[in-house]
C-alpha cells in the first residue's frame, strides 16, 4: 500500500503514520477526516470499498482525550488500515460518514451512546444498546464500573 | 404514520426473533411499510468489563458473546492476544482449534436451519439437525466440561490436549454426516412450500452487502466469496482443502444453500484436521502468559511464582494495538485491543457480526410481506447475545 500518496494528499491533516504487527495506523485531524475517507474509498489505489469497524476509545487522563478508530478493509486488495480521529472532551464532535458507508449508522449511534463523542449529520443519532432516558456513557473511563447513581 | 397503517411490536418476546430483538414494524395490511429494530435487551456492559479482568479472564466472557459459536469466540480472542504478544503456536494445537472452530461452525449452522425452519412451518427438520448438534455438544462435553460455554482456548494454545476418544468420536461423526446433509436437503431442497417461502424473498446484493458491511454466508449468498479463512488464513486453514460455496441471487434460500454447503465443508476440513493431526506440545510452554504444569507447584519455586503472579495480576502486555479477526459462522468477528502495557487492556472493542449484519434487515423487509420478515430474520442468522454485548 501506498501511504505516501496518502501523504501527499493530505500531508497537513495527518498527524502520524505508524506500523506495528502488520497494521498500519493513520492518525489524521478532524477537518481532513471525511474527505480522507472518501479519498481511500474511491482511489482505485487504495480501494477502501469496506468499514469493517467504528469505535470511541477514551485515552483519560491523556489530551487529547478520544480518538475514534475507523477500521478499512479493501476486498480487491485484501489489505487494512486504520484511522484515528482525535477528539477533545470540550468538543467531542466529529462528521458522520454514514453517506460513505451505509453500515456506520449503527456504529456511529453505539459511539455515541457508549462515549457520548457525537456525529454531525448522522440521520438519526440516538443511543442504540442503552434505553434512551440513561443519563451517562459507560464505557468512559470515568464511569464506574459498580455503583453507578443516575443524577 | 397514515390512517391505513398501524403499528405493531414483533418482539421482544417472539419466538422468531431468536432472543430478545424488538422490531417495530408499521404495517398496511400485511405489508411492512417501515420497520425499526430496537436491540440493547441483552445489553451486559461486556468490553467495559473487559477494562476490568485479566487477559486470561476474558476467555470467559468471550463464551457469552455468540453462545452458539462460543469455540469461534475463543479462537478470535486468543489470537488476538496472540497476535499482540507475538506468541507462536504448537501445530497440534492450531489444528486442534481447527476442528473444534469447524464443529462450532456445523452446530451453529445445524441449530440455525432447525429453527429457521420451524419458523416457516416445517416443524420435522429441527429433530433430525438436533440430533446431529448434539453430538457434536456431547464431544465439547466431554473434552471441555461443558457445552455451550467451553472456555477451552488458552492464549498460547489450549487448556489441555485432546484425550480419551476424542480423535474416534470425530472421525464417526464426520464419516456420517455428508449422508446426514443429504437427508436434511430430502426435506427442505426441492420442497415447494420451503421454496415458495425463501426464494426472492429477503434479497441484498453483493454492493448493498459490502456497503453495509455485511459479511459471512450472507454476502457469499449474494455471490461474493469473500472468506477469512481463504483471504487471511489463521491458525492452520492454509493447510488444508476446502471450497468456498457460494450463492447468486443474496435471498434467504441462497443464504440455505450457503449455509448447507458450508457445512459439509467444514467436515471435510474436520477430517483432515484430525487425519493429519501432528504430534507435540499443545501450549506454547515458553509464553509467559501460559500457567505452569500443575505437578510443577509442589517442587519448583519458580513455577509456583508464576502461578500466583498469573492469578493474581495476569500477565502484563506490551503496549500497542491490534486489530484481528476470524471467520465466525455468522462472518468477521474481530477483536481490536489496546494495551497500555498493563495486565488489563486499556479497550477491548468486539466488532460483532451478527450486530452489522442486522443492520440490512430494514433494508430486505419494507415493502415486503409480515411473514417475509419471520424468514428474513431467521435467515440473518442472529444471536442477540453477540449483537447487545
Amino acid at each position: 500500500m501506498n501511504v505516501d500518496l496518502i501523504m501527499d494528499n493530505f500531508g497537513g491533516g495527518i498527524t502520524g503514520v505508524t506500523t506495528a504487527h502488520d497494521e498500519i495506523t493513520v492518525a489524521a485531524t478532524r477537518d481532513i477526516l471525511i474527505p480522507l475517507l472518501r479519498f481511500l474509498k474511491e482511489r482505485e489505489e487504495f480501494a477502501f470499498d469496506f468499514l469493517t469497524d467504528l469505535c470511541g476509545v477514551d485515552y483519560l487522563p491523556a489530551l487529547p482525550r478520544f480518538r475514534v478508530v475507523y477500521h478499512l478493509y479493501s476486498l480487491k486488495y485484501k489489505h487494512r488500515l486504520r484511522v484515528k480521529v482525535a477528539v477533545e472532551e470540550s468538543d467531542p464532535v466529529v462528521d458522520s460518514c454514514v453517506s460513505l458507508w451505509a453500515g456506520a449508522d449503527w456504529h456511529e449511534r453505539e459511539c455515541f451512546d457508549l462515549f457520548g463523542i457525537m456525529f454531525k449529520d448522522h440521520p438519526n443519532l440516538q443511543r442504540i444498546l442503552l434505553p434512551t432516558d440513561f443519563v451517562g456513557h459507560p464505557l468512559r473511563k470515568d464511569f464506574p464500573l459498580e455503583g453507578f447513581k443516575a443524577p | 404514520m397514515s390512517e391505513r397503517t398501524m403499528k405493531i411490536n414483533l418482539g421482544p418476546h417472539h419466538p422468531s426473533t431468536h432472543g430478545v430483538l424488538r422490531v417495530v414494524l408499521e404495517l398496511d395490511g400485511e405489508t411492512v411499510v417501515d420497520a425499526h429494530p430496537d436491540i440493547g435487551f441483552l445489553h451486559r456492559g461486556i468490553e467495559k468489563l473487559a477494562e476490568h479482568r485479566s487477559y486470561h479472564q476474558f476467555i470467559v466472557l468471550s463464551d457469552r458473546l455468540d453462545y452458539l459459536a462460543a469455540m469461534s469466540n475463543n479462537l478470535a480472542y486468543v489470537t488476538t492476544i496472540e497476535k499482540l504478544m507475538e506468541i507462536e503456536i504448537p501445530r497440534r494445537a492450531r489444528y486442534i482449534r481447527v476442528a473444534l472452530a469447524e464443529l462450532q461452525r456445523i452446530a451453529s449452522h445445524l441449530f440455525w436451519l432447525g429453527t429457521h425452519a420451524h419458523d416457516l412451518g416445517a416443524m420435522t427438520p429441527l429433530f433430525y439437525m438436533l440430533r446431529e448438534r448434539e453430538a457434536i455438544m456431547d464431544i465439547f462435553e466431554s473434552l471441555t466440561g461443558s457445552r455451550l460455554t467451553p472456555s477451552f482456548m488458552r492464549i498460547g494454545g489450549l487448556a489441555a490436549d485432546i484425550d480419551g476418544d476424542f480423535i474416534g468420536t470425530v472421525k464417526a461423526f464426520t464419516d456420517t454426516f455428508a449422508d446426514r446433509v443429504g437427508d436434511y436437503e430430502t426435506l427442505l431442497t426441492a420442497n415447494p412450500i420451503w421454496k415458495s417461502r425463501t426464494k426472492g424473498v429477503g434479497v441484498l446484493t453483493a454492493d448493498e452487502c459490502i456497503n453495509l458491511g455485511v459479511t459471512g454466508p450472507m454476502l457469499r449468498s449474494a455471490g461474493n466469496d469473500w472468506d477469512i479463512r481463504k483471504s487471511h488464513p489463521y491458525s492452520s486453514y492454509d493447510e488444508f482443502h476446502f471450497e468456498i460455496p457460494i450463492g447468486r441471487a443474496g435471498d434467504v434460500y441462497d443464504r440455505y444453500l450457503v449455509r448447507i454447503g458450508e457445512m459439509r465443508e467444514s467436515a471435510k476440513i474436520i477430517r483432515q484436521a484430525v487425519d493429519g493431526l501432528p504430534e507435540g506440545p499443545w501450549l506454547a510452554k515458553e509464553a509467559r502468559t501460559v500457567f505452569p504444569e500443575k505437578k510443577e507447584l509442589n517442587t519448583n519455586i519458580a513455577a509456583l511464582i508464576q502461578h500466583f503472579g498469573l492469578v493474581m495480576e495476569g500477565f502484563k502486555v506490551p503496549p500497542g494495538e491490534v486489530y484481528n479477526s476470524i471467520e465466525s459462522p455468522r462472518g468477521e468477528l474481530g477483536f481490536y485491543v489496546i494495551s497500555d502495557g498493563g495486565a488489563r487492556p486499556l479497550r477491548l472493542r468486539v466488532r460483532p457480526p451478527s450486530f452489522v449484519n442486522l443492520q440490512g434487515l430494514v433494508r430486505m423487509i419494507r415493502g415486503k410481506l409480515l411473514s417475509d420478515a419471520v424468514a428474513v430474520i431467521g435467515a440473518i442468522d442472529i444471536v442477540l447475545a453477540e449483537v447487545d454485548r
